[in-house]
């Protein structure tokens, strides 16, 4: 009585729905809210579920091939021929060229890439920054198949003339490329860590009568060197896990170069032998094991990395928390 | 609700008959990774022509092309080669009559950098550059320059056939580059000054050196004739000669119409028909 007086005086025409929820609005905000959270679960889930299945599967296809063929010859004979009457599956050649092209490609973008994310943080002004990094974050958007026509159409050749080299196609090239393709992941990470670093450990720095050399050199890239390490990691899994350009851009010969430091010779990767290969392999034949066996090894080297990025980028979000 | 079950049970039964309809129009193609591109061109052809008709190519090799039709598992085997004896023999056994329809000839060209003076090599000379034997072009006759000899992908029919007609299945230097079309292997070739590789003889033109072989230079002439050591006739097996008016019989005489010469040129073969 009381209340639908008041109600009736302040707003004749108000909703007088009653604020207490019937059974049925009840259950339905419950299943909404239940439903709700349940398929996000699914969602997210989905993509942890999908992981889990490419490693099922790639273990389920390729461990039959160590189980008949031991891993001795896999892993120490250079011998790739799987083809042959008597097949032959050496890969030692091929996962030493990934590591090869990969160190290479690390030894000339890390310094470039290092140095450029301080020049953003540290010097330029904010402005510039701004338009620097898209540019270069860019760099990782255009397609891998793009940078392979480059490596062969323009690198190669000009390899060639500048250098003298007898071929273009080689271990040096596929680094040049693979180098410029983990930049912006290095760049952008890096640059992420070192913006970071708090003010107050740059002024205690200038405080001390350090010079901006030196505050960047000897206080601040020490101080992120968490995130930096965690850069070139995540660098170096876009270098080892990259397929279209190493296929075009090494040459793809089945050999170690000799004398090893020799980037001028061409190798085969471990990506580019799975690309290449799978085409004309019969299903669960001893070739199409190989290449799994060969992605069993890609894929623990990169689970490896992932494990190590993920605990230095834990660490240097622990280190500016703590500041 | 009766009447949805009506419903289903008819549209199911419908999508049945449907299906066992189509089953009588489906053509399956297995066997060489060489001929594949023409019988994959074929059946693009043939699905304008003909848009109810399923045609199934698979590339799997010659072997496997000839073992499917002695097992019935196809209508039409693709061969780069012809039946070997014994291949021949379980077929009979199994009342199969495997009947050779010779579609297109293949040759393989040898190209080199323009300026590269060499003219001619054995197909010996050529096993010796390919098994790593041979290093140096001035022992060849040529420049003192390092041979770079590129070939194309292990999963590629090109390679099937430089394999068949050069290595004898002797094995691939280590230091043998590999690409993965014969597009970029000509571009490979035409910007390096010690290259030698391969391609189908639709791929040489003046921006690379064609190579003698044996004396004989790779023309469409000397392919189609044989005077070519590295050329082949490529072939379609069937069960019999198709019934006439089949799908079948119209896939495997394809070849003669201009359609079909196109199809084959444009592929990089040696048609047999002249338009």
């Amino acid at each position: 009585m009381e209340y639908n007086k008041v109600q009736m005086n302040t707003e004749p025409k108000a909703d007088n729905r009653s604020l207490a929820l019937t059974a049925l609005e009840d259950f339905k905000g419950f299943a909404f809210y239940h439903l709700g959270r349940f398929s996000l679960f699914a969602v997210s889930f989905s993509t942890v579920l999908i992981v889990l299945l490419i490693f099922f599967f790639v273990f389920q296809q390729g461990l039959p091939f160590f189980k008949n063929f031991g891993i001795t010859e896999f892993f120490t004979s250079k011998q790739w021929y799987p083809e042959a009457r008597k097949p032959e599956f050496g890969a030692l050649a091929i996962i030493v060229g990934s590591i090869y092209v990969t160190i290479a490609a690390l030894v000339l973008a890390v310094p470039a890439a290092i140095l450029t994310a301080v020049f953003l943080s540290e010097i330029v002004s904010h402005k510039i920054r701004n338009l620097v990094k898209p540019v270069i974050e860019l760099l990782a958007a255009i397609p891998s198949v793009a940078y392979g026509f480059f490596a062969v159409l323009v690198l190669a050749p000009f390899l060639q003339a500048e250098f003298g080299l007898s071929t273009g196609t080689n271990a040096l090239n596929a680094s040049i490329i693979l180098a410029i393709m983990a930049l912006p992941t290095i760049v952008s990470v890096a640059e992420d860590s070192i913006t970071a670093i708090g003010r107050d450990l740059r002024e205690a720095s200038y405080g001390l009568g350090a010079t901006r050399f030196e505050t960047i050199f000897f206080v601040v890239i020490p101080a992120a060197h968490s995130g930096i390490i965690a850069a070139i990691v995540l660098g170096m899994m876009r270098a080892i896990g990259e397929t279209m350009v190493v296929w075009m851009a090494s040459g793809n010969a089945n050999q170690i170069p000799s004398p090893w430091w020799d980037l001028t010779q061409s190798v085969r990767t471990m990506t580019a032998t799975i690309a290449g290969d799978m085409g004309e392999t019969a299903k669960s034949s001893p070739h199409y094991q190989s290449l799994f066996a060969i992605g069993i090894i890609l894929l623990v080297m990169t689970f490896l990395m992932n494990i190590i990025s993920e605990y230095f980028l834990a660490s240097a979000g622990k280190n500016s928390r703590k500041k | 609700m009766k009447k949805n079950l009506f419903t289903m049970v008819l549209v199911l039964t419908a999508v049945w008959v449907c299906n066992l309809s189509a089953a009588e129009k489906t053509l399956q193609i297995e066997g060489s990774t060489t001929v594949g591109p023409i019988a994959d061109a074929f059946t693009e052809a043939f699905s304008q022509a003909y848009p109810d008709v399923k045609i199934t190519v698979t590339k799997n090799g010659s072997g496997n092309g000839a073992a499917a039709l002695v097992d019935s598992r196809c209508d039409i085997a693709m061969m780069s080669r012809f039946m070997k004896l014994d291949e021949f023999t379980a077929a009979v056994d199994k009342g199969i009559m495997p009947v050779a329809h010779a579609i297109a000839m293949d040759g393989i060209c040898i190209i080199v950098h323009p300026s590269n003076p060499v003219t001619e090599l054995s197909l010996a000379q050529l096993h010796d550059i390919f098994t790593g034997a041979v290093k140096n072009w001035k022992e060849l006759g040529g420049p003192d320059m390092p041979i770079v000899a590129i070939s194309r992908d292990t999963s590629s029919g090109t390679y099937e056939s430089f394999d068949h007609f050069v290595m004898r299945k002797d094995k691939m230097d280590a230091s043998i580059e590999y690409v993965s079309s014969n597009p970029q292997l000509h571009s490979r070739v035409k910007t390096t000054a010690g290259a030698i590789g391969y391609v189908g003889v639709g791929f040489l033109d003046a921006e690379v050196k064609g190579l003698k072989v044996n004396n004989v230079m790779p023309s469409k002439q000397t392919i189609a004739n044989g005077t070519y050591p590295m050329s082949r006739p490529l072939f379609l097996f069937t069960n019999g000669y198709p019934v006439l008016g089949t799908m079948s019989h119209k896939f495997c005489v394809f070849y003669l119409s201009e359609k079909g010469q196109e199809i084959i040129e444009a592929k990089g073969f040696v048609p047999v028909t002249k338009y």
